[in-house]
């Protein structure tokens, strides 16, 4: 089964070329493209990225039904992790979200009825709003306990089982919206153009933060959870 | 060959009213059932053409008749919300007389057996629905909106699920832009 995913000695090119989504991760690990031919192992060490760490990223992201071993997790070196998920919060935040509210705004400008396009705008400015405290509360609370379990100053009023309760999905409003734009923005619509590329964006995304929390939940609360035994 | 008919119905006088009209018609009366407790098991063993159920012994008729080469009546001498009796596929109502019993069910047989897994549904929203809708718009909880519009909470639950399903929208804020498109709110 091992096999199915990606090992060290694979060329980085020849994994982005099967995964293309993949290279959504690049930038989070501070991997800057024109890397040629080199293998998974010497990227990283050229860029001061642990492979084992970008090889469990990876699985997980492309793979569904990857669940990193309890023992893979123990071996791998976590230090990067809440970097790696706090550089996704930016991007979503300061890229993606901006992006798709632009062309949002340019739709609803178009639209005969200016109240329809306020509430659209409304919608993604609210949903910004969510996003915004979901993400922060995870770096207040649930990465903060990570750094601290890892400088070994474990906050015990903290349990990552807090986090796995109130884990809320970021996606969902997204299909609304999504929704919104396939079925009933009025036709003849000339703003078109923009509807149809804000839906791939937003798919887009919807995807990505999708692939987010599977990180969370399958490398980030397995990982804590051991660390939070083994300071008990 | 007689129909076989199969009547779930807890009153013990309409079920033997009811009982005594179809036989005097000629339709073959299964054993009735006074509750639908084993209803499922009953239809496979029975094997009626026609059920006939009082409808608030049944949350689903059309997930009864899925699979089945049957058609399902609602027997009703009480107040029926319309979307409820509207998942039947005919409704047989207390004060009606034989002969009208009779021409429904002719009717009702003489139907091509529609498959209900493929059955088209309707995707408007009922003006009922539509009243819900812009209440949840306005950002009213159920609570408010059950007044407003004199129902129970739970019809407006209710309600609030068959707009969820028909337009796909999930969120109070979508629906808002679902209304605002649709000029339901002025």
């Amino acid at each position: 089964m091992k096999n199915f995913f990606f090992n060290k000695q694979v060329k980085l090119c020849d994994v982005i070329t099967s995964y293309p989504y993949l290279l959504h991760t690049l930038p989070r690990f501070n991997i800057s493209l024109g890397f040629g031919n080199k293998t998974i192992n010497e990227v990283c060490v050229a860029n001061g990225v642990d492979p084992d760490f970008f090889l469990l990223v990876c699985n997980v992201y492309a793979f569904d039904n990857y669940l990193p071993s309890a023992q893979e997790l123990t071996t791998v070196d976590m230090s990067q992790l809440v970097p790696y998920l706090e550089k996704s919060h930016r991007y979503y935040l300061d890229k993606r979200l901006p992006h798709i509210t632009h062309h949002l705004e340019r739709i609803a400008s178009q639209l005969t009825d200016t109240r329809a396009g306020k509430a659209i705008m409304m919608f993604i400015g609210v949903y910004r709003e969510e996003v915004e405290a979901h993400f922060g509360h995870e770096e207040k609370h649930v990465y903060e306990h990570l750094k601290k379990l890892l400088e070994g100053k474990p906050d015990r009023s903290y349990s990552i089982d807090t986090f796995i309760d109130s884990h809320g999905n970021l996606q969902e409003k997204l299909e609304d919206l999504t929704q919104i734009i396939f079925k009933y923005l009025p036709q003849q619509l000339s703003a078109e153009d923009d509807a149809i590329e804000v839906a791939f964006d937003i798919l887009q995304l919807s995807s990505d933060l999708k692939k987010h929390s599977l990180i969370e939940e399958k490398i980030m609360v397995p990982y804590v959870k051991q660390l939070e035994r083994s300071v008990k | 060959m007689k129909s076989r008919i199969l009547i779930v119905e807890p009153s013990e006088m309409i079920l033997h009213g009811l009982t005594a009209m179809l036989k005097d018609l000629n339709y073959k009366v299964l054993e009735p059932r006074r509750t639908a407790a084993t209803l499922d098991n009953d239809l496979s063993v029975l094997r009626p053409e026609i059920l006939i159920i009082n409808p608030t012994l049944c949350a689903a008729p059309m997930q009864l008749a899925q699979g089945r080469s049957m058609k399902v009546a609602a027997l009703v001498y009480q107040y029926i919300e319309q979307s409820i009796l509207n998942q039947y596929d005919a409704i047989i109502d207390v004060r009606d007389s034989a002969n009208v019993i009779e021409s429904r069910l002719v009717q009702l047989l003489s139907q091509p057996a529609v498959n209900h897994d493929k059955k088209t549904e309707n995707y408007d929203l009922t003006k009922r629905e539509t009243a819900v809708l812009v209440e949840v718009a306005k950002g009213l909880t159920n609570k408010e909106i059950a007044d407003a519009l004199n129902l129970s909470v739970h019809t407006v639950i209710s309600h609030r699920k068959n707009i969820m399903h028909k337009t796909g929208i999930k969120s109070v804020a979508g629906l808002t832009v679902y209304a605002m498109l649709n000029n339901l709110i002025d």
